[in-house]
């Protein structure tokens, strides 16, 4: 790293800043990184092709811990269920996240509290507040169901049954992050130029038409962006699946980060766990490569 | 009235409505939670629900600290977070200056890394290195994990910061005869104070929310709070109304500091996109 930021430094900053080693403040952070990050992936690749549990020998097994994720049933299903979660969870603060950095985007009354209001879920601790959500989803005594039968509507089972425990999951992890897609977005309407709907306006455009045509291609690299994030952010999700469900009832909630805590810290299967963390790892970087892609290739058209 | 205002109050009428339906989940959640730590246990477990406590009872807050460790875990969540938060300051400040001033844009993708890597992949050889150290049971492991959140919100907001700024002063300085480190202190620092703000607020907040870490390293002793309230109060089958006020003590100082400096949070939030873990 050492060498091309001098260069960078000598090409950037002109002849007198050369010499000028800026990188030298880097130095503690640097380390710090390779001790906490750089460290445990290195450590992580070893681990997974050894067959490594916490205590006895620790043997080389090649690729083994891979090859045994393709046949396991219970990996397979939870990355399709960590996918069925995400896709939900990207999507539905995005919505919802738009529609609030517009609402955000105009002028009115108390919109600075209602702003921090609204900013809130994201920043509560969440284990508090999925032990807040655990007790409104509780199928006799929440106060969820009673709002459902007093508005006629049967009540539902929430994370207690398999059919409904994934959306009422994502419901949650809506309600804590749309204030993120809210706040990304929010900065993006807030740069744009005034004068594409000032002409607008002259020609009698209805408020949907000028979000239509002229806001959301305009802040569609700020959406991109939320989206990345968002993306990351769900297929990263444990707190809250954690504390609510344990992956459960069964392991009908069960993400690839529920079972990796499983795997390694409560079967003490470090090496298969490891294997998977770097599986896991690869994914996540995959898909947000690809959502990267896909925003390049929108910019040059 | 002519067409033009009816359409305006309309208008208006929508975002109005629209507001309040984004709004009232995140207040009616809050107010429900508040609810629940103030009533007794009766009310708690009526059928149709209590809603305002009649009469209000802060018996739930004594019972979380008369039976149990509470104090303790407050303690150990105070000296991790404010450790972890001021170590982060000490490296990532410099670090980000360092990677602003040489335009070194590699390192900062190195930061974005860390953002993307779940918390959890950290943690199993990080657990053996700390288990062959001998410090499990200790809270070094906890400030030193937690540096895996500081750090990279820390160098990520000041890296913005340092580059929002004019470098003239800086120059005056060095044509002075200051040297880069005197620059940095004494001219730069102080410019970039209001993004030293919004660095450590936010780099304390997740470290405070952070359980994970938590969950697999610390001891029966060391537990942070968010841990302490998992693992204690759900273990011991304990009833709503402490459950819900321990739930409120531990994210109460994080509610409290955003409704404070709501605009230096979203200002950071909003640049770096930024979330530990």
């Amino acid at each position: 790293m050492s060498t091309t930021t001098a260069i960078n430094v000598a090409l950037t900053s002109g002849p007198r800043a050369y010499g000028r080693r800026y990188w030298v403040f880097a130095v503690p952070a640097a380390m710090v990184v390779l001790l906490v990050i750089l460290f445990p992936w290195l450590f992580t690749l070893f681990m997974s092709v050894h067959d490594w549990k916490v205590t006895g020998d620790t043997p080389y097994v090649g690729l083994a811990n891979y090859a045994k994720m393709l046949t396991d049933e219970r990996f397979l299903y939870a990355v399709v269920r960590t996918l069925y979660f995400t896709a939900a969870s990207v999507v539905a603060p995005l919505v919802l996240g738009i529609w609030a950095a517009v609402c955000f985007a105009s002028k009115f009354r108390l919109r600075g509290l209602a702003r921090t209001l609204f900013v809130l879920p994201m920043m509560a601790t969440p284990v508090a507040i999925s032990l807040v959500w655990t007790m409104m989803f509780h199928p006799q005594l929440g106060v969820l169901n009673y709002l459902l039968t007093s508005a006629g509507l049967p009540p539902s089972t929430w994370v207690y049954d398999a059919s409904t425990v994934i959306p009422t999951l994502v419901m949650v992890e809506t309600w804590q992050w749309t204030p993120l897609v809210m706040l990304i977005v929010l900065g993006g309407i807030a740069s744009l130029p005034t004068d594409p709907y000032e002409a607008a306006i002259l020609d009698g455009a209805s408020a949907w038409q000028m979000f239509r045509h002229i806001t959301l291609p305009l802040v569609w690299p700020f959406i991109m962006v939320a989206a990345v994030i968002r993306l990351i952010d769900a297929l990263k999700t444990f707190d809250t699946i954690y504390v609510i469900t344990l992956g459960g009832p069964g392991t009908a909630s069960e993400t690839i980060n529920i079972l990796l805590y499983q795997t390694a810290f409560a079967y003490y299967d470090l090496g298969y766990g490891s294997a998977m963390v770097v599986v896991f790892f690869v994914l996540i970087l995959l898909i947000s490569l690809l959502l990267l892609r896909v925003r390049q290739r929108e910019d040059l058209r | 009235m002519n067409r033009h205002l009816v359409r305006r109050f309309l208008g208006r009428l929508g975002l109005y409505a629209s507001v309040l339906l984004l709004v009232s989940p995140a207040v009616l959640f809050f107010l429900w939670m508040l609810s629940l730590s103030l009533k007794n246990e009766l009310d708690n477990t009526a059928w149709p629900p209590v809603f305002i406590p009649n009469p209000p009872t802060l018996a739930n807050f004594v019972d979380v600290f008369a039976k149990n460790d509470f104090l303790t875990y407050t303690i150990n969540s105070v000296i991790v977070s404010f450790t972890a938060t001021g170590l982060a300051l000490l490296f990532g400040v410099p670090a980000a200056y360092g990677i602003a001033k040489s335009k070194a844009t590699k390192a900062a993708a190195l930061i974005l890394i860390a953002r993307v890597t779940p918390g959890l992949s950290y943690l199993i050889p990080l657990f053996l290195l700390f288990q062959w150290l001998g410090l499990i049971g200790t809270l070094v492991p906890l400030v030193i994990t937690h540096l895996v959140i500081t750090v990279p919100i820390v160098v990520w907001v000041m890296i913005g910061f340092f580059e929002g700024l004019p470098g003239e002063l800086e120059e005056a300085a060095l044509m002075d005869g200051a040297t880069i480190w005197q620059a940095f202190l004494y001219v730069a620092m102080p410019l970039a104070r209001p993004g030293i703000t919004v660095a450590t607020i936010l780099s304390f907040i997740f470290s405070w929310n952070n359980f994970i870490f938590g969950v697999v390293l610390a001891g029966r002793s060391t537990r942070t709070l968010p841990v302490a309230v998992y693992n204690v109060l759900t273990f011991e089958q304990i009833s709503w109304g402490p459950l819900a006020a321990a739930a409120l003590i531990v994210t109460a100082p994080v509610l409290l500091l955003t409704l404070l400096m709501q605009k230096e949070i979203v200002a950071g939030l909003t640049a770096g996109g930024v979330k530990g873990g």
